[in-house]
């Protein structure tokens, strides 16, 4: 009792090296990844700054020639922009439709069984190597499209890039959407069923809105996948800037470009040098402005379930 | 003489897997009345209730053995579509679950997808003023529903039910999670619907079963861990003259 009694009234403070060695650590790893992060922002910004430096490069050039070779004059980004968004809506057209139907089928439909088949080849769907994919959509689609569309489709399209992008992007879109459906409480299906809903009724007027900021994310997040990928265009798009968003037509995206110009003989503080950075630089902006757009869309639309 | 039944069941069992958490149960619910189900925790009283709208057919692995009589058919029937049984019986839960939409729509969705053809307004409206809601949010019917409290939003619940026009109303524990308050409110608006509907209730508060109910059914499980109903009968018979021993004990706060 006497001990009790003392043990209580010492409330000083105890030396815990254990919890405060594993605080540090984990501030540093934190800190760390901030570090990078900033690093690599600030290299992309200082290149770039020196290609928007160069007095024969102006804004109104850059937003408004359909030419892109800084080495001689031009400066035209859209010739990059349109292939990078012709692709990119192609693959969200396939992806999200898609996606979002087998994450519906995954969370409401499907048996344990066909749940347990299903999973698992979307995983390995999410696996392939992107160079894989890129020969998968040169070698194998554009055949294809090459039978449907004839002398109408170049060897080389976007069509066939932003098809299999959309392939590649599905998994990500689908599991992502399903994680959101999962997460819509059983408590709110059972309301539905007890008014009278059918499985289809409950499934796309009651779960699907309220999993609609987890699925806007998911979108988002499958554009920037989209936006951002390389091999796959690098490979079956087309090899030069063109602008065009005519899916047939052969077009170079940003990242395409970069993959490119960057693998060939290049020498530092060119213009040629430079204007990659400043490709870069636009596309972690769209990404970013992406990111925040997601953001957004998750802490507005969040739904509170109760 | 069968009119004068809500629901009727015969040898009602219901089993998860192996377990038959409920045995037997063949009780004769009345038209237009209130009837508590209680009994101590575990015994069976929610799966007794989810049986009489198929919500347990959502529970893999569950089964059902004998009949449950709507208007002389059985509900477990080859023919009966299980969509539209729901329709005619509607349910309240434990918890307030509120879709993620507008007060309005709460309401709305539910008619609509049963075909409701007239004017939605004035439906809303109604069905607010049923549930005692109305004249709080009469002026925010396009604010999101979970901005409301819970004992609004468990009062939007009973709106959206009454909305579709069942003839039988469940409820769950509608009032455990709401405080004393909204509780008698609650209380209040089942005597209200009782002249429009059949309740059935499932509570673990002995007052509340006392004084709002018409019919009680006292449920306890066996040696096997099965829930049957050992008594069954008027309130005031039942709380103040029980037959059996357990459930004097169980009304009289003795038992667990
Ligand atoms: N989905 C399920 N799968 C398997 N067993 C279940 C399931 N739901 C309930 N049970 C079992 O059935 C029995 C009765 O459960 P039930 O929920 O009907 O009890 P209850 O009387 O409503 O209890 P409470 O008063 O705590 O809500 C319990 O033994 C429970 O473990
Ligand atoms: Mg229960």
């Amino acid at each position: 009792m006497l001990f009790i009694m003392k043990r209580s009234f010492d409330l000083s403070k105890k030396p815990r090296p254990g919890e405060s060695l594993i605080e540090a650590l984990l501030f540093a790893a934190g800190v760390l990844s901030v570090f990078v992060t900033v690093a690599i922002v600030f290299e992309l910004g200082k290149e770039a700054m020196l290609f928007f430096a160069d007095p024969d490069m102006t804004w109104v050039k850059f937003f408004t020639m359909t030419k892109w070779q800084p080495g001689i004059g031009q400066y035209g980004i859209w010739a990059l922009v349109s292939a990078t968004m012709t692709t990119s809506v192609i693959a969200i057209l396939i992806a999200l439709p898609l996606g979002l139907a087998s994450a519906v089928y995954l969370s409401e439909y499907a048996s344990h069984r066909a749940r347990s088949i299903l999973k698992p080849v979307l995983e390995i769907l999410a696996g392939i190597p992107t160079v894989v994919y890129g020969y998968f959509a040169l070698l194998f689609v554009t055949p294809i499209l090459k039978n449907i569309f004839k002398d109408g489709i170049q060897v080389y399209n976007m069509l066939s890039a932003g098809l299999v992008m959309g392939i590649m992007i599905l998994p990500l879109i689908a599991s992502m959407s399903e994680d959101a459906l999962n997460a819509v409480p059983r408590s709110l299906r059972e309301g539905a069923y007890a008014m009278g809903a059918t499985k289809l009724e409950t499934s796309l007027q009651i779960v699907l809105p309220a999993a609609l900021s987890g699925i806007g994310a998911a979108v988002i997040v499958g554009i920037s996948r989209a936006v951002g990928e390389t091999m796959i265009v690098a490979v079956a798009a087309g090899a030069g800037p063109n602008f065009s968003f005519n899916p047939l037509d052969a077009a170079e995206t940003m990242t395409g470009h970069i993959a490119r110009i960057s693998g060939g003989d290049l020498s530092y503080n060119t213009i040629d040098y430079t204007s990659l950075f400043a490709i870069a630089l636009m596309l972690f902006l769209v990404t970013l402005t992406l990111n925040l757009v997601s953001q957004w869309i998750v802490n507005r639309f969040r739904e509170r379930y109760e | 003489m069968e009119i004068n039944y809500a629901i009727e069941t015969n040898d009602l069992s219901i089993h998860y897997g192996n377990f038959t958490a409920v045995k037997d149960v063949s009780i004769k619910i009345e038209r237009q009345k209130i009837t508590a189900i209680i009994g101590p925790s575990g015994c069976g009283k929610s799966t007794l209730l989810r049986a009489f709208n198929r919500m347990n057919d959502f529970v893999p692995n569950s089964r059902v053995t004998g009949e449950v009589l709507l208007h002389g058919n059985n509900l477990y029937g080859r023919n009966v579509d299980p969509v539209e049984a729901r329709r005619r019986i509607g349910m309240v839960f434990q918890k307030p679950n509120p879709f993620p939409k507008s007060i309005y729509e709460n309401i709305a969705w539910g008619a609509r997808i049963n075909g409701f053809k007239g004017s939605m307004d004035e439906l809303v409206e109604e069905s607010l003023r049923g549930a005692a809601l109305w004249d709080e949010v009469k002026d925010n019917l396009k604010e999101s529903a979970y901005a409301l409290s819970g004992g609004q939003q468990q009062r939007l619940c009973i709106a959206r039910t009454i909305a579709i026009q069942p003839e039988i109303i469940l409820m769950d524990e509608p009032a455990s999670a709401l405080d004393p308050i909204s509780t008698l409110r609650i209380e209040e608006l089942m005597q209200e619907l009782k002249k429009n509907y059949s309740i059935i209730i499932v509570t673990h508060n002995m007052q509340q079963a006392a004084r709002a109910s018409d019919f009680t059914a006292m449920m306890m499980i066996d040696d096997n861990r099965s829930g049957g109903v050992i008594e069954f009968g008027e309130t005031r018979t039942l709380f103040t003259r029980p037959t059996d021993k357990r459930t004097e004990d169980y009304v009289t706060g003795r038992f667990g």
